[in-house]
């Protein structure tokens, strides 16, 4: 990669965004590093979820800027882009993990299908090869090659947001978004699929940003932690730091588990 | 002529209308223009696109052929050819290389295309993305981005499933490296006839109230993978009439134990080498079983 | 030697020639006359009216004669027939509060200012076949009463308006959207939906408006006012600067009251449905106007899940002379597609008969 890891990869200065006259998000501003997982917490209704649709381009951003750097090197104000850029830059070189896995999967084609895709967007056109590739991420995702020709329907809930994280990294992105990607899933499922994306993560040196109402989710993949309250940042820290020693009442707060979150 | 219509049945308004939106096709080759589609004195379905388009460009000197499965004696060819007769007076003919439009359904014809000639095609359905993805809003965000992904999905799903690309005829194309076009129903052995043809290629859908186009010299290619090539149908038989083994044969069972026969579905094409002293080949005079 | 099969110019002149005799039936019977098709088949006249989208009762009725009483393929030739019109001006919106009522009913009050008027309808006839009338000359006479605009006569849904209690009708001047000059493109707005709607199928719209009331978005509807009459038609020249009356026309009119439970920031109030049609046709007005307050889900927040409230499904729908025509075409030859499938097919059967020798 040509972008050198000294720049942060994405800069987000006085970032807003209103329903109506109410702002969910307000003046949030952090950089992300290259290879950084940013763990977003926060009650529901704190603005998460809004805060990561603004960045991924998904819904216009009211006021203040959010730059990514490209591949190239160069700084993208995603909050001026058009949505063809976005929509390119969503199936090139960023990644997008929804909760619900029928938000990022084709459920009437098949699992190599839905992992091809990403490939052909961006120019495959060898039909071997295509599918060669779809059946290694499967695999390194544990699903079993022979699945590569069944609906996502087949798939238990596990299985599909598998496939969901395989179609998103087949074409090695260099920022994912990721929303409480194992929020649906049973807790022994949870682990599991949390531990494989850990070790992707790491392998790939993603750089994510990460919304997550699970304090032990944004233990285990975040490397920074934002705690957000009523659309603005509270505290922001390495995430050991922040658990271990919150600074601020409402992070301490939510550290202690009182608030139900 | 028949007593109290235009020429060409149109107003002068509604023709002027249809060759703005024809401009605006060529100038943004395989690009869908909505236009106001009029009611036609044929049904929806038959050709109303194609009629309108070619009632919006015909003049006095133009020299008119219109074909349907290939052939000029249809039915459908007959009746279109006729409201042209009954409203226009323009010559018609039934040599491809004598028409200066030729308005088709479903072929294109064998003898190559030449400058200054004009195809019109009569279009079903414009969209191709229609069955992947059936709301108007959504195709045209889709064509705005170029995000042509669905199309792939299904031609991978189509190998993966059957071994080949499942789409004989309206076989998908991108013209001049931009946009997803329907070709109109012709079979995917006339897709090559697009690519790079010296006639002025221009789509009407009457229905779907869209006129796109293709002009001359344009680059079209046909949807494939590299190691699943698009290729175009082949058969093993030739003509039973003239002996052509170059063009789009139909079969006709000529009993009832299955024995069947093929023989040129572009009936000019057929005439003329028939004309020029070519027959059946000696050992395609059997039919095939 | 194969002779093709491919039909010709002679078997359509024999075929147009069987469709005349057909059409005029058995020639010892009479032949009927425009004016008795215009004035006694009235309703199926008003039908090729209202879908043919031009009103005129002459050629209305000539075009029910030519398609033998198939009244989708008379609303064609109507239609067919309108294209090659020029546009001469463009008439100011008709004045329903200014009709002449032949008939006026409102099903959400008892009695209301200017009364019930039933008119010449057949709720409340028996549905028995009259056989006295297969003889002819049977015919009852009323005294007639005339058709005067009624000064004391307001729209039902007014009286719920000054109380504040249904929702403003949202008034403009801009003119409307015109589908017969500009295509149907999404999304669509109410005054382009509506134009869609009143040139739309019967039969389709009589089934969505049905699937309303039948649990596929329940807009629970009552028949606030129904009023069919004449009303005024009338241009403004450019010449003169002021309007004319250039004639009028019959029209039924629907207005359908519906529930809506409000939210948070808005008062719980009714909403409107609207159907109006050329002619007496009572059963098309109130379809549509179920149909109409169906389509404003999303304007009113609600959740679309059923298909009377997706605009694109029923909009792209509605016109049977597009259906028609489209559903018709696949009487015409397809050989050519056919024989390309037949090739993939044999072809696709071909490699897995291989395959599985392998």
């Amino acid at each position: 990669m040509s972008a050198s890891s000294d720049e942060p990869i994405l800069r987000v200065e006085g970032l807003r965004k209103n329903y109506g006259s109410r702002a969910v998000c307000d003046g949030i501003s952090f950089d992300l590093w290259p290879g950084e997982v940013l763990a977003v917490v926060g009650e529901s209704g704190a603005g998460k979820t809004s805060l990561l649709k603004c960045l991924s381009g998904q819904t216009p951003i009211d006021a203040g800027h959010a730059f990514y750097r490209n591949a190239k090197g160069r700084e993208i104000d995603i909050a001026a882009s058009d949505e063809t850029l976005l929509k390119r830059l969503q199936r090139t070189e960023w990644g997008l993990i929804h909760q619900n896995p029928r938000d990022g999967l084709r459920f009437g084609v098949s699992a190599g299908a839905n992992v091809g895709e990403r490939l052909m967007a961006l120019g495959a056109r060898h039909y071997g090869n295509i599918r060669h590739e779809a059946g290694d991420w499967l695999q390194r995702l544990e699903i079993s090659g022979d699945r590569i020709d069944d609906l996502p329907s087949k798939f238990s809930g596990g299985m599909q947001q598998r496939l969901q994280i395989a179609r998103n990294l087949v074409t090695k992105p260099r920022l994912v978004f990721m929303d409480e990607p194992t929020g649906g899933l049973d807790v022994s499922v949870q682990a599991r699929l949390l531990d494989l994306l850990r070790v992707l993560v790491r392998d790939l040196g993603l750089a994510a940003v990460l919304v997550t109402h699970d304090l032990a989710v944004a233990r285990l993949l975040g490397d920074r932690l934002l705690v957000m309250k009523d659309g603005k940042a509270v505290e922001l820290g390495l995430v050991d730091q922040v658990l271990d020693d919150p600074q601020t009442p409402y992070a301490q707060l939510l550290v202690s588990s009182v608030l139900q979150i | 002529m028949i007593e109290g219509y235009n020429f060409a049945y149109l107003d002068e308004q509604t023709k002027r209308m249809i060759r703005r939106a024809l401009l605006k096709a060529v100038a943004i080759p395989g690009y869908q223009v909505p236009f106001a589609s009029r009611e036609m004195p044929l049904p929806y379905g038959w050709g109303t696109g194609g009629i309108q388009v070619t009632a919006a460009i015909v003049g006095r000197s133009d020299v008119l052929k219109v074909i349907d499965q290939g052939a000029d004696d249809t039915t459908n060819a007959v009746s279109i050819r006729r409201l042209f007769a009954n409203t226009t007076d323009v010559a018609t003919t039934e040599r491809t290389q004598d028409a200066t439009i030729i308005q088709t359904r479903h072929r294109i014809p064998e003898t190559p295309l030449r400058e200054g000639q004009i195809m019109v095609f009569q279009v079903p359905i414009p969209e191709p993305l229609r069955w992947l993805e059936p709301r108007e809003a959504e195709t045209r965000r889709m064509h705005a981005h170029a995000d042509y992904s669905v199309m792939h999905v299904k031609l991978y799903e189509d190998v993966a499933r059957y071994g080949h690309i499942a789409t004989g005829y309206d076989y998908p194309v991108v013209v001049d490296g931009r946009y997803l076009m329907k070709p109109s129903p012709i079979p995917k052995f006339d897709n090559p006839k697009l690519d790079r043809s010296p006639a002025l290629m221009l789509f009407g859908a009457g229905r779907e109230k869209r006129i796109y186009a293709v002009p001359p010299y344009t680059a079209v290619r046909s949807l494939d993978f590299e190691d699943h090539p698009f290729r175009i149908e082949k058969w093993d038989e030739s003509c039973a009439l003239c002996g052509a083994t170059d063009s789009f044969l139909d079969e006709i069972v000529v009993d009832d134990r299955n024995k069947r026969m093929f023989v040129c579905s572009d009936s000019d094409y057929c005439q003329t080498r028939r004309a020029h002293g070519h027959g059946p080949a000696t050992d395609s005079q059997e039919a095939a079983e | 030697m194969y002779v093709a099969v491919k039909g010709g110019a002679k078997a359509i002149e024999a075929s147009h020639a069987l469709l005349d005799q057909a059409r005029r039936g058995d020639p010892a019977t009479p032949e009927l006359a425009l004016a008795q098709i215009a004035s006694q088949l009235t309703l199926s006249v008003d039908r090729v009216m209202a879908e043919g989208s031009l009103y005129d009762r002459e050629l209305a009725a000539l075009a029910v004669k030519q398609a033998r009483g198939d009244l989708v393929e008379a609303i064609f030739l109507l239609r067919a027939y309108r294209t090659t019109l020029p546009r001469l001006a463009e008439s100011l919106p008709v004045d329903t509060d200014a009709m002449r009522p032949i008939r006026r009913i409102s099903a959400a009050y008892k009695d209301l200012p200017g009364g019930q008027m039933l008119g010449p309808t057949f709720d409340y006839t028996h549905r028995l076949l009259d056989f006295a009338l297969a003889a002819e000359g049977k015919r009852k006479t009323v005294e007639p009463v005339a058709a005067e605009p009624q000064a004391d006569c307001p729209r039902a849904l007014d009286i719920l308006d000054r109380e504040g209690l249904i929702e403003k009708v949202a008034e403009s001047d801009a003119s409307p959207p015109d589908l017969t000059r500009d295509p149907l493109q999404f999304p669509a707005e109410r005054a382009l939906r509506l134009q869609n709607l009143a040139r739309g199928d019967e039969g389709f719209l009589l089934a969505l408006g049905y699937s309303t009331q039948r649990g596929y978005s329940s807009t629970h509807p009552f028949a606030g006012e129904i009023r069919i009459g004449d009303v005024d038609v009338e241009i403004v020249p450019e010449e003169l600067g002021f309007a004319v009356c250039i004639g009028e026309i019959r029209v039924t009119e629907c207005e359908m009251i519906n529930q809506f439970q409000g939210s948070r920031d808005l008062p719980a109030q009714f909403t409107r449905g609207y159907g109006l049609v050329f002619g007496e046709g009572e059963r098309k007005a109130m379809a549509m106007a179920l149909v109409d307050r169906s389509l404003r889900a999303g304007e009113l927040g609600e959740e679309r899940t059923s298909p009377a409230q997706d605009e694109e499904f029923v909009l792209s729908h509605a016109d049977n002379v597009e259906a028609s025509g489209f559903v018709q075409h696949l009487k015409l030859p397809h050989y050519v597609d056919f024989q390309s499938e037949l090739n993939l097919i044999r072809r696709i059967r071909a490699d897995q008969t291989r395959e599985a020798a392998e």
